[in-house]
Formats: structure tokens, C-alpha cells, sequence
């Protein structure tokens, strides 16, 4: 028997209690995800030719699955071309167990106009539609057939699988491409290696000035978010558009395993901020829980190691770090007095800020030094990190 | 019912009887009026259900006509010149998926130099699209011609472009019986796809194919054009036995069974061709005329047949192919194979230059008397191009020709309509 008085004064915690981090195993069954249902639809169904680590394939299937909960099946989707058109239809294999096209590049979005059409037109309005695309699709070629889908407000959800470059082809530059970052169109050559600083073209600020009803950002860092932001996408009628971040192991020259380590990142960072927005207004921010600076982000991708090596480029990571510390200040992306308040669920609020770096990462993350000019970047951030 | 009417209403009128279920359109000259009209007569409630959806550009345009085909709507749209070229990754597309897309083409050149006028360049230059091509000759054949394309279309499972030239006839007002919906009805059933999105069967559309299969499936697009071939003048026969009137088919001679010059052309154009070979049969020469109605598939028997007995052959055509010559003639010359006979390409009426009778006429006797080389440019003003053939070997900075011609002419604004 143990003696009441030997029990450890400290209590363990189950720190995902209350979040969902844990996946499922702490949540009544109605709270659980789309993806942990045994009558998930597997729309994008395993065998598919996706590289090992693929961003595009998880967040595809669990946005997918998701719309075809949310509507009861009764869905269409369309695909720009891509890696996603390509991994998912080595015919006679195809991966879609749902009705889904491919036209060209840069139609996808007025294919699912003429579906949606189609549909309004024969009284089935009860089946909804997807388009999908990569960020080239979507954000370059497929720009003007986008802006339009969203200027008439046709019923379609159009998601952007942003990996930040062509992939497909074999990894040039895209119009999402971040500045720095080598592609084989920008490489670290020259007195300004990698991608140039340009003005960025940023896809969901762009949706949003269309003021159509329903823009949100997500990574596949957070799935259930994710799932969260199809769903409620699938609740409104009229044009929507989600725009997920989706690591690219091959492209970024990044570790398979990394994947939601550099979605989750990307986020805490504030280098991608995670939003909702309605009519063109933002109504929703995902919250930094443990504000890191960029170099944490950078450090894990080849297509930044020239920031690294053969010497640090200061002047080029402060100037990133300075990119994410606008989008914090812009979308308010840190938590009511500083991160350690703690948001609901937030790990932070209950353990040391340590402990939960490690039991979240439970991988040890590399962690650079910051050098002197990150120093001053951080000294200079609103809150939270000082 | 007999109206007098616009082309271009025309056009509209009977598109809307076929009961297009999406319909979309983009401005482009001129070719506007139909969609115009198609809007009116959808925001009336006389055409439902059909959604008319106003896209952002002539790729959206058939890119949206692809969606709505796919999930198994009837689609239609309208486009000429630059609209055309600007769709062409999409008609392949639509092609390529088999999808019975009905398109009307305002026949207009391409740029540059810009010109919104009359001739075959935007339909010449998809001819290789894999849809398939009917010129109409007059209002009439345009409109009855729509009716006889969504049929086809929907038989073959191929997109169908109706070619009408631009102003000449898509302005002209004319006398035209526009069929009466039942009998329109009656005469083109409801379009049940080959294939369609549907979550109840879901499928697949628009996979890879690698070198495994794609000739296969190119094969077979051409196949179903030479499908096509039987069709077209099956279909014109049972139209025109139901609607009391010949439209369409492959081709049609004129004059043409027993004639030693035979005038090879497409459109609106053959009236005026068929004036002139009225008048010189009236002086004794031996000459006839055939009209392709037919494009794509070309007709090459028909055309072997039409044309094999005859002395001579001048195609009159309406585009350039620039570096050679001609487009259509190139198609004949292939019909006429291992036959011995006179040929000549005239190049005529480009950016809306006026094929006049007189001009005809002097061609046509020149033809007679074998005095027509093999590429001929009909009233090329020869002056103003020499001035600027010389200005070229005179400066290497001679500046755009298109602006110093213009200048030459010293014509401020076009004076041809």
C-alpha cells in the first residue's frame, strides 16, 4: 500500500487533455476528427504515388474526407494540374472514390463553375464542389479563372495546396515562392542567392478583397483545424477559398519526418499566419503558442542553406525574421499578454515552457543560435519573447 | 415562321431552342449580339432551366463549358478571332475529353495588326483541334445549322464549331424561318453523356495517359470525326425532312457536275461566287462551284468525286498560311491525289477586304484561261507593299509596317464598313 503521505506532490499532467493534440483518445466520439471515423470516406485512398512526407496527399485527404462528410457525399471536385493530379491518376489506378476531373492547368476554377452550373441548372443542388490546385495552379496560372469564380460567387470551394513552388516540374519558381528560397529558377547563385524579395502575392488577402463569404489559411500541422475550416466552409454557400500550407520534402529538401514539424513552425513563427475570415473581414486567429524565430523554420530546409552556409546571412534572416514579426503585429497572432497566458488547451498554461517544447516537438528540434542580428530582432518584437 | 432578322438572332433565337443548360459568354466582336441576345432571353425566364454565366475570359469561357458538359449539362458558347486563339488550350481539352460542346465562331481575322473584320484565320488556325467544323453559307444555314450541331455533337461525343462569317453574316439582316420549338424538340433528343460526374457512379475524368495508350485515344478521336463523316449529311437529310429545307451536309455543288473550272470556297462567300459563275455560264465558259460545308472531318471522297472530273481547281480562301499559302487547298490537293488537274490557291477577303463580283469575275476568266499561278493574292494592292518592301532594304529602322502602310493608303479609320 502506498502510504498517502509518499504520493509525488506533483501531479502528472496529461497535457493534451482539453486540446487536441492528442488526436482522439481523450475525446468523446462526437468531438473526433473526420479522419478517425470508421465511415471516413477515404476519398484520396492509400496506394497513391505521393513522395514520402507529402503535404499535398494529408491535406487533400483530410480536406476532402471532411467536404464529403459535410455534405453527405454528394460532392464533385475538380484538379488543376499538378502533383496532386499526377500522384492521385497513374490510370488504370486511380486514387479518387469520388467523382473528380481534370482539365488543365489553369482552369480548374471555371471547371468548377461549369459544375456548379451544371448542377444549379439540373436541380441538384444538394451536390457541391470542390476545386483543388497547387500554388502554381492556383496563385499563377489559374489566377484570373480564380478571381473570377470569386467575383461571381459562384458555389465553389477552392483549396490551394501551397507548397511555395512548381514541384510538379521539378521545383522552379512560383508566385508563392518565398523570398530566399532556392528553386531551381532562383538558385543560390549570384550576388542575391535564391529568391528575390518581391512584393509577394498573397493569395488569401486577395481572396478576401473579393469579399467573398468564407476565407481561411490552415496547415497540415493542425489537421483537425483543417477539418474544422472544410467543414464550416461546406456550411456556406457561395464562393470559398482555403489556402493550406503543405511542406514539400522533395522540393524544400527537407526530411520526410519534418513535415508537420514545418507546418507546425511555419505557424509559430508567424511566417504563415493561421486565419478565418468572413465577407473580407478576419474573424478568426490561430493563436503562436511558443513563439519561435524563423531561423528554427529555415535551418531544417536545403532550399535555405545558403542563409547558413559557407557564412550566415544576416542581413537577409533578419530581414525574414522581420517578415514574420509584421504578420504577428498585422494579424495579432500572439496571445492576450504573451504566450505563456495560455490559450484553451494551451500546453503552455499548464507545464513549463521547456517541458512543453520538449513534449510537443518529442524530437529534440534543432535549435540554432540566433545570431547577433536575430538577437536584435527579437529584442525588438512586441511581446512574449523578450 | 419567316422573320426578318439579325444573323446573330437568328443564332440566338434557335440556340435557345436547342435548350442549352449552361450557357457562357465573354464580348468579342463579332460575335456579341448572340451571347447578348442568349442573356436576354435567359434573365426572361423563356430559355430555364439554363444558367448564363458572364467568365473573365474566352479560356474560362470553355473551361467552364468543359465543367458543365462533364457533369452532363448541355453547354454553349460563342467566340471569334483572338477570343478563339486565347481558348485553344481548352478546345483541346474539350476535344481530347470528348465533350459535346456546341460553339458558334463570328468567322474574324487575327492580329496583329488588330482587325475586327471578316475572314477564316481564328477557325483555320484550331482546324487541327479536333472539333469539328461547319461553315454556314448563309443566316439561314447558320441557325439551322446549330440545331443539326448539337445532335452531331452528342452522337460523336465531340465538341462542334459552327463557322458564320463575322459581320457578313452575324450583322446582316435577312428573311429567315426560324424553327418552331417543337419541331426543334422533336428533332434533338436530350443529351445523355458518354460520361458524367456524378457522386452515384463516381468516375474518374482526365487522367495521365502515357505513350501506352495515347495514340489509342488519339486514334480514336479521329475515328469518331470519320464517324462523323456518315453523320453529318445523314443528319442534314433527316433535318431537312423535317423542317422542309437543305441545310448543312458535307458540301454542295453548284453548277459544278459537268464543269471544266470548278471554285473551291467556304461561307458566305459562295453566294457572290455563285452570282459570278451564273453570269460566265450565261457567256459560255464551263465553270460550277462546290461548297464545304464541311470542314472538319474533311470530306475527302466527296471532295474527290465533286472535283476529279474537272480541269482545273481555284480554291478561294479566306486565311493565310503564312510561308506556304493555302489551308484549304492543301486539304483538297489531298482529296484530288494521283489526279492530274490545274490548281491554284487565291488568297482573298483577309481582315474584311471585299470579294467583289467584278473581282471574281476577272479571276475566274483568268482561271479559264490557265493564267492563274499557283498562289494568288485577289486585289492585293502591290504598290503599297513594293513601297514597303523597298523601305525595308533602304533603313534598317523602317519602323512598323502595319503604320507606315496605313500611312501610304492614308485612310484615317477603315472606310470598308
Amino acid at each position: 500500500m502506498t502510504d498517502p503521505d509518499t504520493r509525488p506532490t506533483k501531479q502528472i499532467r496529461f497535457y493534451q487533455a482539453g486540446s487536441f493534440a492528442v488526436g482522439n483518445r481523450l475525446l468523446s466520439p462526437d468531438e473526433r476528427t473526420v479522419q478517425a471515423r470508421t465511415e471516413r470516406s477515404n476519398t484520396l485512398t492509400s496506394g497513391h504515388r505521393a513522395c514520402q512526407g507529402c503535404g499535398e496527399a494529408l491535406g487533400a485527404r483530410y480536406a476532402l474526407d471532411a467536404a464529403m462528410r459535410a455534405t453527405d457525399g454528394q460532392l464533385i471536385a475538380t484538379n488543376a494540374t499538378g502533383c496532386l493530379e499526377v500522384f492521385s491518376t497513374p490510370y488504370p489506378e486511380s486514387s479518387w472514390q469520388m467523382p473528380w476531373i481534370h482539365s488543365l492547368f489553369g482552369n480548374a476554377p471555371a471547371v468548377a463553375t461549369g459544375v456548379a452550373a451544371a448542377l444549379k441548372a439540373k436541380g441538384r443542388t444538394d451536390v457541391r464542389v470542390v476545386g483543388q490546385g497547387g500554388d502554381g495552379g492556383t496563385l499563377d496560372i489559374g489566377f484570373a479563372c480564380l478571381s473570377g469564380m470569386f467575383e461571381r460567387n459562384d458555389d465553389v470551394l477552392f483549396i490551394c495546396y501551397d507548397n511555395e513552388a512548381y514541384m510538379n516540374t521539378g521545383v522552379q519558381r512560383s508566385g508563392a515562392t518565398p523570398p530566399a528560397a532556392r528553386t531551381s529558377t532562383t538558385k543560390p547563385v549570384g550576388e542575391e542567392p535564391g529568391n528575390v524579395f518581391g512584393q509577394g502575392k498573397n493569395a488569401p488577402l486577395i481572396a478576401m478583397a473579393h469579399e467573398i463569404p468564407y476565407v481561411a489559411t490552415a496547415t497540415v500541422a493542425e489537421l483537425r483545424d483543417l477539418e474544422e475550416k472544410v467543414t464550416r466552409a461546406m456550411a456556406i454557400r457561395g464562393a470559398r477559398y482555403l489556402h493550406v500550407f503543405v511542406p514539400c520534402p522533395l522540393g524544400w529538401g527537407a526530411a520526410s519526418h519534418d513535415t508537420i514539424r514545418l507546418a507546425r513552425l511555419v505557424k509559430e513563427t508567424g511566417l504563415f499566419p493561421v486565419f478565418e475570415a468572413r465577407d473580407g473581414e478576419v474573424t478568426e486567429v490561430s493563436k503562436i503558442r511558443r513563439r519561435v524565430p524563423v531561423e528554427e523554420y529555415l535551418v531544417l530546409q536545403r532550399r535555405y542553406a545558403h542563409l547558413f552556409k559557407p557564412k550566415r546571412n544576416e542581413a537577409v534572416l533578419t530581414r525574414l525574421q522581420e517578415m514574420a514579426d509584421r504578420n504577428i503585429r498585422r494579424y495579432g497572432l500572439l496571445p492576450e499578454g504573451g504566450e505563456a497566458a495560455g490559450l484553451p488547451g494551451d500546453a503552455g498554461a499548464a507545464a513549463g515552457l521547456e517541458e512543453v517544447r520538449a513534449a510537443v516537438a518529442g524530437e529534440a528540434a534543432v535549435r540554432p543560435t540566433p545570431g547577433p542580428g536575430l538577437l536584435r530582432t527579437i529584442a525588438g518584437a512586441p511581446r512574449g519573447l523578450r | 415562321m419567316l422573320e426578318q432578322l439579325e444573323g446573330s438572332q437568328a443564332v440566338a433565337r434557335t440556340v435557345a431552342l436547342c435548350r442549352p443548360e449552361v450557357i457562357c459568354a465573354y464580348p468579342i466582336s463579332p460575335q456579341t449580339h448572340i451571347v447578348e441576345a442568349l442573356s436576354d432571353i435567359v434573365r426572361s425566364g423563356e430559355l430555364a432551366p439554363c444558367e448564363f454565366i458572364n467568365v473573365e475570359s474566352e479560356f474560362a469561357a470553355m473551361s467552364v463549358a468543359i465543367g458543365a458538359s462533364a457533369t452532363g449539362a448541355r453547354a454553349y458558347t460563342a467566340t471569334a478571332s483572338q477570343g478563339l486563339l486565347y481558348m485553344a488550350e481548352a478546345l483541346y481539352n474539350a476535344s481530347g475529353l470528348g465533350l459535346p460542346i456546341v460553339m458558334t465562331i463570328a468567322n474574324r481575322a487575327i492580329g496583329a495588326p488588330i482587325n475586327i473584320w471578316n475572314d477564316h484565320s481564328d477557325s483555320m488556325s484550331q482546324r487541327d483541334s479536333g472539333w469539328i467544323q461547319l461553315y454556314a453559307e448563309t443566316n439561314q444555314e447558320a441557325a439551322d445549322l446549330h440545331v443539326q450541331a448539337f445532335r452531331l455533337a452528342e452522337e460523336v461525343s465531340l465538341p462542334v464549331m459552327v463557322c458564320m462569317d463575322g459581320f457578313i453574316l452575324t450583322h446582316a439582316v435577312e428573311r429567315i424561318d426560324l424553327p418552331r420549338a417543337e419541331q426543334v424538340d422533336a428533332f434533338l433528343p436530350s443529351f445523355e453523356p458518354r460520361q458524367v460526374l456524378d457522386p452515384a457512379e463516381p468516375v474518374s475524368i482526365g487522367a495521365m495517359v502515357g505513350p501506352e495508350a495515347f495514340m489509342e485515344v488519339r486514334y480514336l478521336a479521329h475515328a469518331k470525326q470519320m464517324q462523323a463523316l456518315d453523320l453529318i449529311p445523314q443528319i442534314a437529310d433527316e433535318f431537312e425532312a423535317a423542317f422542309g429545307r437543305a441545310s448543312g451536309g458535307l458540301l454542295r455543288r453548284y453548277r459544278s457536275d459537268d464543269a471544266e473550272t470548278i471554285v473551291v470556297a467556304l461561307g458566305s462567300v459562295l453566294g457572290t461566287i455563285e452570282d459570278v459563275v451564273d453570269e460566265l455560264r450565261e457567256q459560255g465558259m464551263s465553270i460550277g462551284a462546290v461548297g464545304l460545308k464541311a470542314f472538319r472531318p474533311f470530306p475527302l471522297e466527296e471532295v474527290r468525286a465533286a472535283l476529279g472530273h474537272a480541269k482545273r481547281v481555284v480554291v478561294l480562301e479566306k486565311a493565310l498560311a503564312v510561308g506556304i499559302g493555302g489551308i484549304v487547298s492543301a486539304n483538297v490537293r489531298l482529296a484530288l491525289s494521283g489526279i492530274q488537274l490545274h490548281g491554284s490557291t487565291v488568297v482573298a477577303g483577309l481582315g474584311g477586304r471585299p470579294i467583289t463580283a467584278a473581282s471574281l469575275h476577272g479571276l475566274f476568266t483568268r482561271a479559264a484561261a490557265d493564267e492563274l499561278g499557283p498562289l494568288e493574292f485577289l486585289d492585293l494592292d502591290w504598290d503599297s507593299v513594293e513601297q514597303e518592301l523597298r523601305r525595308m532594304r533602304e533603313s534598317t529602322r523602317s519602323g512598323p509596317h502595319a503604320e507606315n502602310m496605313l500611312r501610304d493608303v492614308g485612310t484615317v479609320a477603315s472606310r470598308s464598313h
